[in-house]
């Protein structure tokens, strides 16, 4: 074997079938590229997922004061109705002083309203806040738990490891009582 | 070289790096690079690495379309139709599995039929015939565990008749059933056993894979003269030229698989199993997967329950002992005037078990299957054994090469056939 | 060769006899029909399928679930989402646990699956006089003849033949198995009005709801023929590439 293999004939110079054989190589490597495609994509969320992009809320039972959750693509999503000294307390704040600078006002569509995503932005924990009865903070917003993460009425970070505010999703006021979100 | 490390041959300062210490790079040398192998391979030599590359296929379509899979009798047969529907490319990844399935068995019977016509099981091979069975009866299991996921009409009725073949046993056979039920009778805690077992048992088949390859690394392949290599001229290195060669006929299997999933998906499958499955009421003509209509016309074929089963498991038990049921010392049926018909009658046999297994069990399907079942275990029990000793082969050539040359020597007109791969 | 060949014969000859099996035993002829995604490069006519949305919803749906569908899916059947919006807003689904615990109906939305019209099967059966209306989502993967037989029963509705006996409350059908089927004949000409001014005759209904049921069960079917005739060119070039390099490998050996 070790001589057929030394000595090709001289009609089929090497050059001709390496070309051949990169050729053949690099077309079954596109089709290995191309099935590989399906398989990650399947992993992606589907259509039925995708379809369930959106939840809606009644929000005309919540008397300022109090908030709600919600859940909106099984996340939880804060619904709260500011009261007057709750929005003044955020406008009032200076944006030196923040460590995410927004103003409250570019994170409401209704100053009454504030909706955010309820998920700490440091690691993912839900900040407490929402009942009464929940210790809130220094800044009368959310208290994340996990690690001493303080968010203030609008739901900026004010204290703690977290990096940046409450995530404002999108939402529209379908009503004065009903709004949708996503 | 330092102690202990692997004298590699290996140039690359990387590869060479790791081949010294964990010669893997040897060993694909060794047992894919330079292996010998006859240089007369004909294309049923294919079948192997197909069958390697459709248990990888299934694997891999298996373990993600596991990830949308919910193994609740409540919302098997929902969650796969949400994997056609919804999850993206989730119809192809189903597709693929499904027929794959169909495709795993296609190309082992043709190994199968190969390893028998060429007397491939036959010393020093008898072992890694074993193996072979082993993961053809493995196989089964998984496909028919597999089959039963989807909860289907067919899916649970299958289930329920293949699970009351072991209630056939006296004495312990009630409580076999209910063991492998879980309950008393086919339901949540049988799909959930089932899912487990069917995502265990491919891996379980890689390793007797292995096993397989290990063994035919050893005695090296057969061919189809049957005769073993004499020497360098007779062989050839495994790589480039049965690579290549595998590769061309892989493509062309997956042409064929290709036409399967894109345009006939639900061909070889049966309307009943998109019917979810129902406890209460029998579809009126059940059958197998046509992969295994021979063995239910054995066991139909027979009228007694328990020697119906008995005779089912034995028809595959048989092919374990095969390498000593045939003592002829001829491998090649080429070379064997007399086995030759004989073993092509067993395959029209099998073909027609086939064939009336998925017929209902009346006249004429029923007489039909008893003869046909009856030559098939008198093939293993009594032809071969007694051609052994009655039959006398052709003369043998001497080497492979020297057939395979042109003008070879004075043999007969079948022996001195070119194979395949020049034509 | 000779002999290679005739084993590749064999070996062919006993795969296909299980299969061919099968297509033996479909004793039954149905009515000849045509349909748009007949055939390999077959798709699907949007108007027919619409239309057979538009009879499904009319009639079929007041006795049979498609529960595998979705609202949304109807903007691949050509709907804009707006239409689709407004087919499902017309039904009326039941949503809850609200804040109070209690079950309430709103309006359908596009995420919604199609509505059932029975709370379950047992409340199915006692509406039909014991029959189920069995689920259309797949029904045509689910019948022998697919959407050939869909249309072959429901323009098969006869009087039975003279002698033969009838169950009560049952129809005598010329292509139902056994020929006693629960579901009356309920499409008579012009029982829908189309949009189209496509004339709503029994046979025209029946290939519409058809086309509709097949694309129902097989929504992917396009995708997978085109994907199909794409990949399987891609082989072939490759199988031609793949054979070159083989013979110039082998070559070497002669």
């Amino acid at each position: 074997m070790a001589e057929t293999l030394a000595s090709p004939p001289p009609e089929q110079p090497e050059t001709r079938r390496d070309f051949l054989a990169l050729v053949t190589a690099s077309f079954a490597a596109i089709g290995v590229g191309a099935v590989v495609w399906p398989f990650i994509s399947s992993m992606n969320p589907s259509r039925d997922v995708l379809a369930l992009a959106s939840s809606e809320a009644e929000i005309g039972a919540i008397v300022e004061g109090q908030a709600v959750t919600i859940m909106w693509r099984g996340k939880p999503v804060f619904i709260r109705h500011r009261t007057a000294a709750e929005i003044q307390e955020a406008r009032a704040a200076l944006m030196s002083e923040l460590k995410d600078p927004a103003t409250d006002q570019s994170r409401v569509q209704r100053d009454a309203w504030l909706i955010v995503i309820g998920i700490c932005t440091h690691l993912g924990c839900v900040p407490l806040g929402q009942k009464p009865t929940d210790q809130r903070g220094d800044y009368g917003g959310w208290f994340c738990p996990c690690h001493g993460s303080q968010y203030d009425t609008s739901g900026r970070i004010r204290k703690g490891p977290a990096p940046t505010n409450l995530v404002v999703p999108t939402y529209t006021f379908l009503s004065d009582t009903k709004i949708r979100v996503g | 070289m330092g102690i202990g490390l692997h004298n590699s041959e290996f140039k690359n300062p990387v590869i060479r790096w790791v081949d010294q210490r964990l010669p893997v790079f040897t060993m694909m040398q060794k047992e894919y690079g330079t292996f010998p192998t006859p240089k007369n391979f004909n294309y049923f030599w294919n079948f192997g690495a197909l069958a390697m590359v459709t248990l990888m296929v299934m694997i891999l379509t298996g373990v993600f379309l596991a990830m949308n899979y919910t193994a609740h009798t409540s919302m098997a047969f929902d969650s796969v139709e949400r994997i056609m529907r919804d999850v993206n490319y989730g119809w192809l990844l189903r597709y693929i599995h499904m027929n794959g399935a169909s495709m795993f068995f296609i190309v082992v019977y043709t190994h199968i039929f190969r390893g028998m016509y060429y007397g491939s099981y036959k010393a020093p091979r008898e072992l890694l015939w074993m193996t072979g069975v082993v993961i053809f009866l493995l196989m089964m299991a998984t496909a028919f565990m597999g089959y039963v996921l989807p909860w289907g009409q067919m899916s649970f009725w299958g289930a329920t008749v293949i699970t009351n073949l072991f209630s056939a046993f006296p004495i312990i056979g009630d409580s076999i059933v209910t063991w492998l039920w879980g309950g008393f009778s086919v339901d949540n805690p049988t799909l959930n056993r089932f899912f487990s077992l069917h995502y265990l048992l491919p891996f379980v088949i890689a390793g007797v894979v292995f096993l397989h390859i290990a063994a035919l690394h050893i005695t090296g392949s057969n061919n189809p003269l049957g005769v073993e290599p004499k020497g360098p001229q007779d062989t050839i290195p495994f790589h480039p030229y049965y690579t290549i060669k595998d590769s061309f006929g892989l493509v062309i299997y997956f042409v064929v698989f290709a036409v399967l999933v894109f345009f006939i998906p639900n061909y070889l499958g049966h309307p009943d199993n998109y019917i979810p499955a129902n406890p209460l009421v029998t579809p009126p003509h059940i059958v197998p997967e046509w992969y295994f209509l021979p063995f239910y016309a054995i066991l139909r074929a027979v009228p007694d329950k328990l020697g119906g089963v008995l005779m089912m498991f034995g028809s595959i038990a048989l092919l374990f002992v095969l390498p000593w049921l045939d003592g002829s010392p001829v491998r090649s049926m080429r070379f064997r005037p007399l086995a030759r018909p004989f073993f092509l009658l067993w395959v029209v046999a099998v073909v027609v078990l086939g064939y009336v297994g998925g017929k209902p069990a009346e006249e004429p399907f029923v007489t039909i299957s008893r003869f046909a079942a009856a030559y098939y275990f008198a093939y293993f029990l009594v032809i071969l054994p007694l051609l052994a000793r009655i039959e006398r082969p052709l003369p043998l050539p001497e080497s492979i090469s020297r057939p395979v040359l042109r003008g070879g020597g004075p043999l007969p007109a079948g022996a001195a056939a070119k194979p395949m791969e020049k034509a | 060769m000779k002999l290679s060949i005739k084993a590749v014969a064999l070996g062919a000859a006993l795969l296909l006899a299980p299969l061919t099996a099968r297509a033996v035993g479909e004793a039954t002829t149905y009515p000849e029909v045509h349909f748009s995604f007949d055939g390999i490069f077959g798709s699907f006519d949007r108007a027919a399928a619409q239309r057979g949305l538009q009879v499904y919803k009319e009639v079929c749906s007041t006795c049979h679930s498609m529960h595998l569908l979705s609202y949304r899916n109807l903007v691949d059947l050509g709907l804009t989402p707006e239409q689709a919006g407004a087919v499902a807003a017309s039904f009326t689904v039941t949503d809850g646990p609200n804040d109070e615990g209690a079950m309430f109906e709103r309006p359908g939305r596009l995420a919604d699956r199609f509505r059932r019209p029975y709370p379950n099967d047992n409340a199915a059966r006692a509406s039909n006089n014991g029959a189920l209306p069995p689920d259309l989502s797949v029904i045509t993967k689910a019948r022998e003849g697919g959407a050939e037989y869909i249309h072959a029963l429901l323009t098969g509705f006869r009087d039975p033949p003279p002698g033969f006996v009838m169950g009560s409350g049952m129809n005598y059908n010329a292509y139902f198995p056994g020929h006693q089927i629960a579901m009356p004949n309920i499409l008579n000409p012009d029982q829908v009005a189309y949009g189209d001014q496509t004339p709503a005759t029994v046979d025209q209904m029946a290939r519409d709801v058809a086309t509709f049921l097949t694309w129902a069960a097989e929504p992917e079917l396009e995708q997978r023929r085109a994907m199909g005739v794409k990949i399987i060119l891609f082989l072939i070039v490759l199988a031609g590439l793949t054979y070159a390099l083989k013979r110039k490998i082998w070559a070497d050996l002669h």
